[in-house]
């Protein structure tokens, strides 16, 4: 881009913001060809040709601003500026000119939305419906050298890549739909250049291009970290906070099975007997148990050998062992899997099984009493807590 | 338009770099071979690792490394620089890593996130605290091989020439040293982690090295014209030969012919020295392009007959 705004700057000795747009979209689209030419008839990479042509030319600008210093006339006026940008020194008719760019934009966005979206997605495929993908290819590259341009005075040539992908990287992590990434990316760069913006000016001599662009920084890292769905630390949360539901579920499990081996009477589970059962020591039970205590599934006697279930528990012991049953049958009955083959899968299923998902499994089965190895089905009405049903005892209570 | 250009004058152009003023034009010859030289060493690997971009990244966010390491020292001292720079190469590639595993976040938007933030911090630190020093943005960005004149000598050389060679000469004898580790886990990482070579530690290795290379190329460059020293040996050299050990020594040896191109048409043309090496390394570039593809051309007729025979 350097050169062509040198050239356009050579062009008519001023700083005329016009002819150094269209010189710098003729070099950008140069560049590009050049990129797209290299990539296709050497054996280098599209980043080695990028890096390569972004700077050579970056060279051959230099080259040029060097020796238009030495011109009489060429007392650099601004030119330099173009390096980091001085937003404070914008006049009307540049602004003017952002706005229009900012407008040609916006149309452009709004009647090619379609085909702009079937273009990044899939290009082939965009080709095989008849949509012209080479001309939408490259008029979004001109309007990308147009914006880069333009953006160049207000941060510089250097950070305007920051503007260009920050706030759409951002908006991506905060939604998945291409409509309102276009939105909130276009809230989102306002935002961030407006508070930025601001912060340089409550100092004195602060570049304002760079306050902009750490705005930005700050709130993609933000979203990188904290976003509902793709945030990193929200996911690490989700999967600690699932795997502890998994272990807790399958602590219940296994006393629903001790329960069950008493035949359900009156009688708590001792812990050593659960150690038995998930074959884990001792003291991994007892911070089980603990767990359960403090989410009310269980209480501990007085000795703190026995758990009881609450009837909260047992509930959610119930739902567990019918979720893993039902799972079983249904591989069984409709799947045609072995009855020796479908522990496994039951284990890692039961889990994620939804109530409406359940409901379904339970009507296609016919309603069952009993899983594939005999054993009988908790029913609906236990796991929805109605007491009649419930095998005396059990609970503690 | 015909001023733009200094009168031409050959004996000025052309034989008084090598004869009266070789005291000043010498070093910076040396300098701006030394400089291509080593870019184009590692630059080498980061091309066939698809990692140029990488390079360019790194080149801009040693800004803050250097800003940082200034303000705990106090000063501009060499391992100060180094160490600074040494922080920043490293963060950036661990943040690039980190974005683009953790997230959706694709890999070249990982590396436009970093750099530009890292650059921005860089601009910030040094324009509120360390305004009055001489590491100004725009030097950072541009680079001036004469201020070379001005350096102090040491040891019979210009410290910054002293500097440079030496950071060359450690990465030659390192890239001969690793030279098995670095082939393997350049084009088959799978395959050298299966051997028990450490591709993660290669690759982290390669970065310190990279972070290395550009600092102390930076201060003659700048931090744009520094990707062009990394890559453009390298893609000069692996368009004219597959062979590993040939491209290292044709980056060299492009790095050479730039450096002298570079200084002669700098004087003819009036510019940065710097520039004017990057151009010359583009002319050099467009001629081995141009090579390439008539040995395309003549081989894909070479093969026509026999395919037809067939």
């Amino acid at each position: 881009m350097l050169p062509g705004i040198a050239l356009g700057f050579l062009w008519n000795d001023t700083k005329d913001p016009l002819a150094i747009l269209i010189g710098a979209t003729l070099v950008g689209g140069l560049s590009m060809l050049t990129v797209s030419a290299i990539t296709r008839t050497t054996r280098l990479k599209e980043d080695a040709a990028m890096g390569l042509v972004l700077s050579s030319f970056y060279a051959v600008g230099i080259c040029l601003i060097g020796m238009i210093q030495r011109l009489p006339s060429g007392n650099k006026s601004g030119i330099d500026k173009f390096l980091f940008g001085q937003a404070a020194a914008m006049n009307g008719s540049d602004i003017a000119l952002m706005a229009i760019t900012a407008g040609l934009t916006l149309l452009f966005v709004t009647v090619g939305y379609r085909g702009l979206l079937t273009l990044s997605f899939h290009r082939a495929f965009g080709e095989s419906l008849g949509l012209p993908m080479g001309f939408l290819h490259h008029a979004m590259m001109l309007l990308i050298s147009f914006a880069v341009v333009t953006a160049m005075q207000a941060v510089g040539v250097v950070l305007v890549s920051a503007m260009l992908i920050i706030p759409p990287a951002t908006a991506c992590l905060l939604t998945d739909r291409m409509h309102r990434v276009l939105i909130l990316s276009a809230i989102i760069g306002v935002g961030t250049a407006a508070f930025g913006a601001f912060l340089s000016f409550l100092g004195s001599n602060l570049p304002t291009g760079p306050f902009m662009v750490l705005a930005g920084s700050f709130v993609f890292a933000m979203a990188f970290l904290f976003s509902p769905q793709q945030g990193w630390l929200t996911r690490l949360w989700r999967q600690k906070t699932q795997k502890c539901r998994i272990e807790r579920e399958n602590t219940l499990k296994a006393m629903y099975h001790l329960a069950e081996r008493h035949g359900f009477r009156e009688e708590g589970i001792t812990l050593l007997e659960l150690a038995n059962a998930r074959r884990e020591p001792l003291e991994q039970i007892r911070l089980q148990s603990d767990d359960l205590l403090r989410q009310k599934l269980a209480t501990l006697t007085d000795d703190g050998s026995m758990l009881h279930f609450t009837p909260e528990g047992w509930r959610k012991a119930c739902a567990v062992v019918r979720n893993h049953r039902l799972w079983e049958l249904y591989l069984t009955n409709i799947m045609q899997y072995g009855a020796d083959h479908v522990h496994d899968d039951a284990e890692k299923i039961e889990h994620v099984l939804g109530e409406d998902t359940v409901r379904q499994l339970e009507r296609r089965l016919d309603f069952p009493q009993t899983d594939p190895h005999g054993k009988p089905i908790p029913g609906a009405r236990e796991v929805h807590g109605s007491s009649k049903h419930r095998p005396a005892g059990t609970t503690g209570y | 338009m015909s001023d733009l250009l200094p009168p031409f004058d050959a004996h000025r152009f052309f034989v008084a770099p090598w004869t009266t003023d070789i005291a000043t034009y010498g070093w910076m010859t040396l300098m701006a071979f030394l400089v291509t030289a080593a870019c184009g060493l590692v630059g080498n690997y980061l091309i066939l690792r698809r990692m140029a971009l990488v390079g360019d990244a790194i080149s801009h966010s040693v800004l803050p490394g250097l800003a940082v390491a200034f303000l705990i020292s106090g000063k501009l001292t060499l391992p100060a620089m180094l160490g600074g720079a040494l922080g920043a190469g490293l963060l950036t590639t661990f943040l690039i890593e980190f974005l683009h595993t953790r997230s959706r976040i694709k890999a070249d938007a990982a590396i436009g996130i970093t750099f530009c933030s890292l650059f921005a911090l860089g601009v910030v630190l040094i324009n509120v605290f360390a305004s009055k020093v001489h590491l100004d943005a725009e030097c950072v960005l541009y680079g001036e091989l004469s201020n070379l004149a001005l350096a102090e000598y040491s040891l019979g050389m210009p410290a910054p020439v002293l500097v440079m060679g030496g950071v060359a000469v450690i990465v030659a004898v390192l890239i001969a040293l690793f030279y098995k580790e670095l082939l393997i886990t350049s084009f088959d990482a799978l395959l050298a982690g299966s051997q028990g070579f450490a591709p993660g530690k290669m690759h982290l290795a390669l970065m310190a090295a990279l972070s290395i290379v550009i600092v102390a190329a930076f201060e003659s460059v700048g931090a744009i014209l520094v990707i062009a020293m990394l890559i453009l040996p390298g893609a000069t050299a692996q368009l004219l030969s597959t062979r590993l050990p040939v491209c290292l020594a044709l980056s060299v040896l492009h790095a050479a012919l730039s450096a002298i191109g570079g200084l002669h048409l700098s004087l003819v043309l009036g510019c940065p020295m710097a520039a004017a090496v990057v151009v010359a390394g583009t002319l050099l570039f467009g001629c081995a392009w141009a090579v390439s593809l008539m040995q395309r051309r003549a081989g894909f007729e070479a093969s026509m007959p026999t395919e037809s025979a067939v």
